[in-house]
């Protein structure tokens, strides 16, 4: 099943829906938890640090965190290499453009690949900036996510560098979720507008979420 | 009506092609798309010219022969085939890109004309069912529910034209292929390769180089007979089912 799944068009899309959905999931728990900042240092903190104890004690200290992202990282891995992969099959099925241009699908469906670099380049940088701290700007306090937030949103590039991934996002998931669900089988011609409704719900309310943040600290209502 | 063509010309399919400029006159608004380029060959041969080479056969939208991507949409502005496109979908004066189907999978023969037997080959890996020869069984023998047998027809629609993978930006053959699976696997008649089906035509679709499917909507936009986007789901799901049906025999 394995050998049929990742010999297949269909079977490696199947990889990518499956690991978009698992990412997707994990998106909208991450824009939720990030809402906190509204309530102030002390409450996102510690939910900051409840994030390690999670589990306990059934789990030590920082596992289920670490299982969290082991899962991030194979989902993360599989969906760009089956990207990447059926691209490169998909550039070669058509050699010869046609002279006649025109624009062809929406915005979002012809922003998936490069949206999905930037994604993951972004991915590369905020891992950097808040979770390692190795490119954070000013002094990186393990511990106080809430001042390492407002450090980050109180540089122009910092703020730049956000809108765009999450404005990329937005497009992304918007395309993602749809398309995920016909891969999977769900689509058909009763349920296409729940599912584009459920999709575009979804983007709105993800980039919505994630910028209020920045936009937020910009205001000076989180400082 | 005054048109100037631009057409794809290619003197075979290992030469290099470019964009030829005519331009032609008298051209009537009830001619179809293939009698006006029927008016431009006659003109061509008289003045000892190759004519434009092209596809056609039954010239009524049934048999699927025909298809030129005019103006970058593939079968023309509007939703049918390109012989049952008339000329009253132009206006007197315009300029017209016609270009053949673009797929690695579909090589330029000469001209216009393309080789679209890797569909051939897909059919052949399951496309049909297995009956017993003789004489036909009485009609009423297998009843099909009203849903499956209307599910059927709308696939049984594809008359295998390509205008799906000439529409595709990635040059893929899901929707074909899924209207085929979908006629086939819905009726009791489908159902003993039902599993077998699914998985060999996808696999050679593959096989042919045919693009992955991004769901961007231009086959289904493109398609003459109206086959719809949500077909690739249903044959996702018949691929999935058989995928996971087979691994566990
Ligand atoms: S010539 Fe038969 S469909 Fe156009």
């Amino acid at each position: 099943m394995t050998r049929t799944l990742w010999g297949s068009t269909i079977g490696k899309k199947t990889i990518m829906a499956v690991s978009g959905l698992i990412m997707l999931g994990y998106l909208v728990v991450h824009m939720l938890g990030n809402l906190k900042i509204f309530f102030g240092p002390p409450e996102f903190n510690g939910y900051a640090h409840w994030l390690r104890t999670m589990g306990e004690p059934f789990l030590h200290y920082e596992w289920a965190l670490w299982i969290v992202r082991v899962v991030l990282v194979v989902a993360v891995v599989l969906h760009a290499v089956c990207a990447y992969q059926l691209s490169r099959r998909d550039l070669a099925a058509r050699p010869s453009k046609y002279v006649h241009k025109r624009a062809r699908a929406g915005y979002a469906t012809r922003t998936m690949r490069w949206g999905g670099i930037i994604l993951a380049l972004f991915i590369v940088w905020h891992v950097l900036d808040l979770t390692t701290g190795t490119v954070h700007s000013g002094g990186f306090q393990a511990g106080h996510p809430y001042q390492n937030v407002v450090d980050t949103f109180s540089t122009w590039y910092g703020n730049v560098i956000y809108l765009v991934a999450m404005l990329a996002l937005g497009l992304h998931v918007q395309h993602g979720f749809w398309s995920a669900a016909q891969t999977l089988g769900a689509g058909n011609a009763t349920r296409e507008r729940v599912l584009k409704g459920t999709a575009n719900l979804l983007a709105l309310a993800l980039t919505a979420g994630f910028i209020a943040v920045p936009v937020a600290v910009m205001t000076g209502v989180v400082s | 009506m005054r048109l100037t063509l631009r057409v794809w010309r290619q003197p075979d399919a290992d030469a290099p092609g470019a964009m030829v400029t005519y331009g032609i006159d008298g051209i009537s608004e009830d001619m179809s798309f293939l009698e006006m380029l029927d008016t431009l060959n006659e003109e061509l041969i008289l003045k000892g010219d190759e004519p434009v080479a092209f596809d056609h056969d039954c010239r009524e939208g049934i048999c699927g022969a025909c298809g030129v991507v005019i103006n970058g949409d593939a079968h023309g502005p509007e939703r049918t085939t390109t012989c049952q496109l008339h000329m009253r979908h132009f206006n007197d004066g315009d300029t017209i890109d016609v270009e053949p189907w673009r797929a690695g999978a579909f090589p330029v023969v000469k001209d216009l004309v393309v080789d679209r037997s890797a569909f051939d080959r897909i059919i052949g890996a399951g496309g049909y069912i297995t009956a017993p020869t003789g004489a036909a069984p009485e009609a009423h023998a297998t009843p099909v529910p009203k849903p499956d047998a209307d599910f059927a027809f709308e696939h049984a629609e594809c008359i295998g034209c390509g205008a799906c993978v000439a529409a595709c930006p990635n040059g893929s053959a899901m929707l074909f292929t899924s209207a085929k699976i979908n006629h086939l696997n819905v009726l009791p008649q489908g159902a003993p390769e039902r599993e077998t089906r699914v998985l060999d035509m996808v696999a050679t679709m593959d096989e042919e180089g045919f693009g992955g499917c991004t769901l961007a909507g231009e086959c289904a936009t493109a398609c003459p007979k109206g086959i719809p986007l949500p077909s690739i789901a249903a044959m996702n799901k018949e691929w999935l089912r058989a995928t996971r049906k087979v691994s566990r025999s």
